[in-house]
């Protein structure tokens, strides 16, 4: 806003002077109608292409809609009722909330890592930053394939030959057993992913002042003490936004496991959006899977909603 | 074996071409006639979805290159789409709209589930004869399963059955072997005992198959083979009720995990390592559709292939046909409809070039030509075309369809440890019970 007005005013057109405004308030609303036809196009995609087919899915949840778009009667709720009775819908739920957990916590906790340790390390900095960041710019199904096809392979992958190189016995079935099949998709999602909490962090912590560590080592704080008590809480803010990020990244998961396991051990890796590409386009039942991403949909918007409500809680305990 | 056929196929190249040209103008007038940018002039355009790959694409391949140079009044368009789920969502989706390719492959055991009348056209069987294809030339199973409310929906092409690959070195050395054959196994303890036999042999289990991976079916097929030589069924015939048999089903499951328990079979492969496993020499035997003979014949490794013992009392395996439909075409007929036709016909009166796959023939005048006796080991196992069994007509069956991938979960767990026959056997009825439930999301007049 500053800038703006001490910035010199822009050419006076016959509309600004007849309508007797300031100028500085013309140029504002100069702006906004120019911003909307800048916008207009993505506003035209964004209505055709996601509020719509928002609405019609809901549309569609209530019919025995099939995939040719064909046999579409109204059923009501009867497929929200079956969803509800589906065990498969539950299982699938337990599975994507079970991999969040899983994920997040070191998606936050290695990517805070990283960032520290980049930032404290004054050399060469570029390469960290290119090395940890470089494998998010891969395409999902390259990272999995490489996962799925030279890391895991029982007996002859990168994993096992590791574990054999260590004198531990190998032929782990990091793909096809239950107690591991969910924890090698984890570690896959964390190589992958993490270079974008790295980067969040990395620029917040840029964005503390130096003079508050300067002023906290005058006064004899130590490194451990000036991170509990200075970069953490300078980082409250950037770790409430990765945590809900990853947290609904990692909701959305699909790739990695139709790639890597196709949902399986026995289902026990099938996240609830594999469900409804399975309900939809395999079952060719598009009215069910609609209803059941519905309420997929409702959770996620639950625990987006979650996180403004609490920091709107801790402001207003914090301004009592 | 056709004294007729040449003279009428003959007159009939005359009168498709003419046929074809008449309805080339025509189309060319009318407005909403099916683009056919690629056509040449007087030419009719023929669209063909199939899901070919590997071996039997190339196979595949050189049969429609056969057929183009042969038949240059049609501009033959053949498409391979991505086998599975995937091919018959774009099938479903192509016919729904009414603007389909004017030929496709289906498996023919998901007919039912595939809305016959709906989304797919009825074959003109005089039009059929005429070309030299009639009912009387199937086993009639697999043709009347083509069948759909007075209407013939599928004309199969042939069948792929579960299968049994044999090393013959290691069988030579386990002692297996007779007059370059395996000698016959007949009955549940004799077929552990030769596993047994192999096993000492070579120091390493007998027999290898996929056990486990994502949509992992192939301890669905083995169930379905060996159920199906109880004499039990799945489903009722109309495929409307669960029939499954408890004692004759946990009969089966209960032989399947003594086979893992006991060492006999490679416990923990999924299906590239099992392919993987036998190729490297030492596994006497695996359990498999005919359609690897190409990996295996290109591996060179000595090999041979039988039907799979009756070990269960019938001599029943489990299959699935590929057949050829009509995709459902607002305006079907004229001279494309004709071009459909002819290239079914050709393909099946030409199938011995298909049973280099490992496929068996189901035009039977094919079974009997001398040029397919000589494909060995294809025609090994030929009269196994007398004993398949496909799923029963349901939506939710047939080759990569819900109930394979469901029910091959289940059962992959008895053959890896992680669930009891018994326990399998409960969720396998729970999981068919709620697939009965639901109800068909692709209504045709099958339903």
């Amino acid at each position: 806003m500053t800038t703006t007005t001490a910035a010199p005013p822009p050419p006076v057109t016959a509309r600004h002077t007849a309508a007797g405004r300031a100028p500085v308030r013309s140029v504002h609303r100069r702006w906004t109608e120019h911003g909307l036809v800048f916008v207009a196009p993505f506003l035209l995609l964004y209505a055709m292409f996601l509020l719509w087919p928002l609405v019609s899915g809901v549309g569609m949840s209530l019919t025995s809609e099939n995939i040719t778009g064909t046999g579409g009667e109204f059923v009501g709720l009867a497929n929200y009722a079956e969803a509800v009775r589906d065990p498969d819908v539950w299982s699938s739920l337990w599975n994507t909330v079970w991999f969040t957990v899983l994920s997040t916590v070191p998606l936050v906790l290695v990517g805070l890592g990283l960032a520290l340790l980049s930032h404290q390390l004054r050399v060469v900095q570029w390469l960290w930053r290119l090395s940890w960041f470089a494998p998010f710019l891969l395409p999902s199904g390259v990272v999995c394939l490489l996962f799925a096809q030279m890391i895991f392979p029982s007996g002859f992958g990168l994993a096992d030959q590791t574990l054999a190189a260590a004198g531990l016995e190998p032929g782990i079935g990091w793909l096809s057993e239950e107690r591991y099949a969910m924890l090698s998709i984890v570690a896959t999602t964390v190589w992958w992913t993490v270079g974008f909490n790295f980067l969040l962090y990395l620029a917040a912590l840029q964005a503390i002042p130096v003079h508050l560590h300067e002023a906290a080592e005058l006064d004899g704080a130590g490194a451990w003490h000036r991170l509990l008590h200075i970069t953490l809480p300078m980082l409250r803010r950037t770790t409430a936004l990765v945590v809900v990020l990853q947290v609904l990244a990692s909701l959305k998961i699909f790739d990695q496991v139709y790639i890597m396991t196709g949902g399986g051990p026995d289902e026990s890796t099938r996240p609830i959006l594999q469900y409804v590409y399975q309900q939809g386009f395999t079952g060719y039942r598009i009215g069910y899977a609609s209803a059941v991403s519905y309420l997929f949909f409702a959770l996620i918007l639950i625990v987006s909603l979650v996180r403004p409500a609490l920091s709107r809680r801790r402001a207003e305990e914090a301004a009592k | 074996m056709h004294p007729s056929l040449p003279t009428r196929r003959r007159a009939l190249a005359g009168g498709i071409g003419a046929a074809l040209g008449g309805a080339a103008t025509l189309g060319a007038l009318s407005g909403c006639a099916a683009p056919s940018a690629t056509a040449g002039p007087g030419q009719t355009r023929l669209r063909f979805w199939h899901l070919f790959g590997g071996g039997d694409g190339v196979n595949m391949q050189g049969m429609l290159d056969d057929f183009r140079a042969r038949h240059t009044d049609v501009a033959l368009e053949a498409v391979t789409l991505q086998w599975g789920a995937p091919y018959y969502t774009k099938l479903g989706m192509a016919g729904a709209g009414g603007r389909a390719p004017e030929l496709a492959v289906l498996h023919l055991a998901r007919l039912a589930g595939f809305a016959p009348g709906r989304l797919l056209d009825p074959f003109d069987l005089d039009l059929l004869a005429d070309l030299g294809v009639r009912e009387q030339d199937f086993p009639p199973d697999i043709w009347r399963r083509g069948r759909m409310a007075g209407g013939q929906y599928a004309v199969p092409l042939d069948t792929h059955p579960m299968v049994l690959y044999y090393q013959t070195d290691v069988c030579e050395k386990a002692g297996l072997m007779a007059g370059g054959r395996l000698k016959p196994i007949v009955g549940a303890d004799q077929f552990a005992d030769a596993l047994r036999a192999a096993k000492k042999a070579t120091g390493l289990p007998g027999l290898v198959t996929e056990t486990l991976g994502p949509d992992c079916i192939t301890p669905w097929r083995l169930f379905a083979t060996f159920y199906a030589q109880t004499g039990g069924k799945v489903l009722s015939d109309d495929g409307r009720r669960l029939a499954l048999d408890d004692t004759k089903a946990l009969r089966v499951l209960t032989y399947m995990a003594r086979l893992a328990e006991e060492g006999l079979m490679v416990r923990r492969v999924d299906y590239g390592a099992s392919v993987g496993v036998f190729n490297g020499g030492k596994t006497a035997f695996h359990l498999n559709g005919e359609w690897e003979i190409s990996t295996f014949r290109t591996a060179g490794i000595p090999f041979s292939m039988t039907r799979v013992p009756a070990l269960f009392g019938g001599a029943g395996a489990q299959a699935d046909c590929h057949a050829f439909v009509l995709p459902h075409q607002a305006g079907r007929g004229g001279a494309a409809n004709l071009a459909a036709h002819t290239l079914v016909a050709w393909m099946l009166r030409n199938s011995v070039a298909w049973a280099e796959g490992g496929h068996v023939p189901a035009y039977l005048p094919v079974l009997r030509d001398p040029a397919y006796l000589a494909l060995k080991p294809q025609s090994e196992y030929r009269d196994v075309i007398d004993d398949v069994a496909l799923d029963e007509p349901a939506w939710f069956a047939g080759s990569a369809s819900r109930m394979w991938i469901e029910l091959g979960a289940v059962f992959s767990g008895v053959l890896t440890g992680s669930r009891s026959p018994r326990g399998a056997l409960t969720e396998a009825k729970a999981r068919l019970r709620n697939l009965l439930d639901t109800r068909n999301p692709l209504p045709g007049v099958a339903s």
